[in-house]
């Protein structure tokens, strides 16, 4: 049972592989959406327990506390958080107002109505 | 002086939030923050032509503690194209960007501009791998906000595709910079040159490696990763080409460029992994089929979209050379081609200005209409083929060297073909704009549109035949960049 | 939702408490767990849920749209304008050590402001981001 000691990476490589899958195989857009959070989500538990370390507290200054885990990945990641708001916000907003222009979120039919034109 | 890094950071920073508070001033501020940067930019350069190079520890914090800031030569030439396509942009776009853009948004444009421009710096100053994804997704974001205020409701579709292939770019980004911090324990980009060697042959470094090209690529456009390309340009407000084309491609390549040469180092990447055995055919492939797709499309913008995607193959072929010409090809041709299309997109944005349209089939005759800004798009296409006495030939001359030196005569024939396709595009739209009878009543855009776009032609021509500027800095670059693993 | 007693009065009695939370979670980020980003989330999150039981044009009228868009510029412009003030005391950007005459109360204080500034625009962003997709179709 090896492979389990590192079974965070493989739930990384599991959620990773559904968010693309979403990503590249939905063609309503907001299912698209969550794809790529699925996605980013993956990355950012790649990046939290890269930061854990065995029997350590969580990195807050405490008396008879010597091991603490390691607080920059958490940090990068913060900010990672950040991004991935930023971008499901304006990525929604788009598809508010790809809404209001085209009448429909399906991939497919914006494609067709584009080809009409 | 020692604080210019970061003031190229800062004033755009700055000045965007004011751009939200200021309505009727924006793009003022605009305007003054692209020429400070530009100032701020040209003493640089000439700092680092000085020095070899530039340091900065922001907060006064030394690494690995702190984030530092670290440019050399290439960056101090993309932050001056990226500053002197700005500057240029923005004195054009007062009158474009009220026409294109909904009266209550063109402050909210402005300030995204700024944005943009923040995130274009720090992607180049910053000496910190994780700083990189966050500069990048600032500028991304930014870009992807300015697309989407197109006026075809096209632009939405095409901003949403950027977004989708430009976020999953950067997230392979941010997975690599991840697993570099796993092995190496630190995001500094001149510790992780120095401790990566010694875990070269891990299975997560070269990961890692896999992933930052690719994530990379997606951001350049390098064919086949480059679909977002034409739809973003072609509908996106024209101000946003001229500046996208000039010099959004070119920063991503930068990054690519660092962490080929300066993280992993160009002997881990050429002479082990032979990246340029599929960087040659990729780049080979981007040119000609790219440049063939050009000469079908119906629209002016999407040719030059098209055209742009080909360009991005010839930086990337001088790469894949892997020898110091090619490298010297790609960094000159990086600043020449942001040189080019920054002056061909003016010159179609002013087109679009006039006649609200940039199809061939609306373009019939206006040779003779709007003789200065024609008379630019024919000067820039000749730059475009690559024509001596402009700086098009230049780039495809230090290529072709380039080709002759690693011992592939095919490549240099093939850079010469290419170039023949792309004479068939610019001749299609020449031959629409001068040949073909149609209406010819709309008037020539005003002086201070002409004037921006004719600053930029004229370089083309002037650097095109004085070469010392711009290939003596590129060439002391490409050593700067190969000398360090040396 | 605001014909609902029991929806209406509980998120009256959690609206202060949530904000007096943020407050906290803003100001004790120098010590421990916490800091702008989840601060300015923590506020916004109230004000959103009193819009959610009061309805957008009362949340308006509270909070105007031209305030929050003030309040967007000036997290960002406090955040930069330390590090500006720093670039002026002659040290580097964001290097708070200049900032008063002891270093360690610098450090203090900037990292303070600095807090300030990311959680008002986290705050504002965030309820921007609230007004225009809730109040989208509706002018």
């Amino acid at each position: 049972m090896s492979w389990l000691v590192h079974y965070n990476y493989w739930i990384v490589i599991v959620l990773m592989m559904i968010g693309l899958y979403l990503v590249m195989a939905r063609h309503i857009l907001p299912r698209k959406i969550i794809g790529l959070n699925v996605f980013q989500t993956s990355v950012f538990v790649l990046f939290i327990s890269m930061g854990a370390v065995n029997d350590a507290s969580a990195p807050i200054l405490a008396e008879g506390i010597t091991q603490y885990a390691n607080p920059l990945p958490h940090v990068l990641i913060l900010t990672a958080i950040v991004v991935g708001v930023s971008t499901t916000s304006l990525a929604l907003a788009l598809i508010v107002r790809i809404n209001e222009a085209y009448g429909t979120i399906d991939e497919e039919r914006i494609h067709q109505i584009d080809e009409e034109d | 002086m020692e604080h210019l890094p970061i003031l190229q950071v800062v004033i755009p920073l700055v000045l965007a939030p004011l751009c939200l508070l200021l309505v009727r001033q924006a793009w003022l501020i605009a305007l003054v923050g692209s020429v400070s940067s530009l100032v701020c930019a040209t003493f640089l350069l000439a700092g680092i032509l000085e020095n070899g190079s530039s340091n900065y520890y922001v907060g006064g914090w030394e690494p690995p503690w702190g984030i530092a800031l670290s440019l050399d030569i290439v960056g101090g030439f993309i932050v001056l194209l990226v500053s002197l396509i700005a500057t240029l942009v923005v004195a054009w776009a007062h009158h474009s960007i009220e026409d294109e853009i909904r009266d209550d948004q063109v402050n909210l444009f402005w300030c995204m501009f700024m944005l943009c421009l923040t995130g274009s710096f720090g992607i180049v100053v910053t000496g910190d791998a994780f700083n990189i994804f966050v500069f990048l997704e600032v500028s991304s974001l930014s870009t992807y906000t300015m697309i989407a205020l197109g006026k075809d409701r096209r632009a939405l579709t095409a901003s949403f595709q950027y977004l989708v292939m430009g976020t999953v770019g950067a997230t392979f980004i941010l997975i690599a910079v991840g697993l570099l911090y796993m092995m190496t324990g630190t995001l500094n980009m001149a510790d992780l040159a120095e401790r990566l060697p010694a875990l070269r042959d891990t299975s997560t470094v070269r990961a890692a490696f896999a992933f930052l090209t690719v994530g990379v690529s997606l951001k350049i456009a390098l064919f086949p990763l480059h679909q977002w390309l034409p739809n973003a340009y072609t509908f996106a407000p024209s101000a946003v080409t001229a500046f996208l084309a000039a010099t959004a491609t070119k920063v991503s390549l930068y990054v690519l460029l660092r962490f080929f040469y300066t993280v992993f180092g160009a002997d881990f990447v050429f002479d082990e992994l032979h990246v340029d055995y599929l960087l040659l055919p990729l780049s080979l492939l981007a040119i000609f089929i790219a440049s063939t797709v050009a000469v079908y499309q119906e629209d002016l913008k999407r040719i030059l979209a098209y055209s742009s995607v080909a360009q991005i193959g010839y930086l990337t072929l001088g790469i894949a050379l892997a020898n110091s010409k090619g490298l010297t090809a790609t960094i000159v041709h990086m600043f020449n081609h942001g040189l080019i299309k920054g002056g061909l997109f003016l010159a179609v944005g002013g087109i679009c200005l006039r006649l609200g349209s940039t199809r061939l089939s609306d373009l019939k005759g206006a040779g003779r209409a709007m003789p200065w800004t024609m008379g630019a798009i024919v000067i820039g296409g000749c730059s475009l083929i690559g024509i001596p006495l402009t700086v098009g030939f230049i780039s495809k001359w230090y290529l072709i060297i380039a080709a002759l030196e690693a011992q592939m005569w095919y490549i240099a024939v093939a850079i010469v073909i290419a170039s023949m396709i792309a004479v068939a595009y610019v001749w299609r739209i020449v031959e629409t704009l001068y040949f073909q009878e149609g209406e010819t009543t709309f008037r020539e855009v005003p002086l201070y549109m002409l004037l921006p776009t004719w600053i930029l032609i004229v370089l083309l021509v002037w650097l095109g035949v004085d070469t010392d500027l711009t290939v003596g800095i590129a060439e002391r670059a490409a050593q700067s960049l190969l000398g360090i693993q040396l | 939702m605001h014909h609902n007693i029991i929806v209406r009065e509980v998120a009256n009695l959690f609206f202060p408490i949530i904000i007096l939370f943020g407050l906290y979670v803003q100001f004790h980020g120098d010590f421990g767990p916490g800091g702008g980003f989840q601060a300015g989330v923590i506020i916004a999150v109230g004000i959103i849920l009193y819009a959610l039981v009061h309805g957008l044009d009362k949340t308006r009228r509270l909070i105007p749209e031209k305030a929050v868009r003030i309040g967007m510029s000036l997290g960002v412009l406090l955040y930069a304008g330390v590090g500006v003030v720093t670039l002026l005391l002659g040290a580097e950007f964001l290097n708070y050590n200049v900032l008063v005459a002891n270093p360690l109360t610098g450090q203090h204080l900037g990292i303070f402001l600095i807090e300030l500034g990311v959680g008002i625009t986290v705050a504002t962003v965030m309820v921007m981001i609230f007004y225009a997709f809730a109040g989208r179709g509706q002018e």
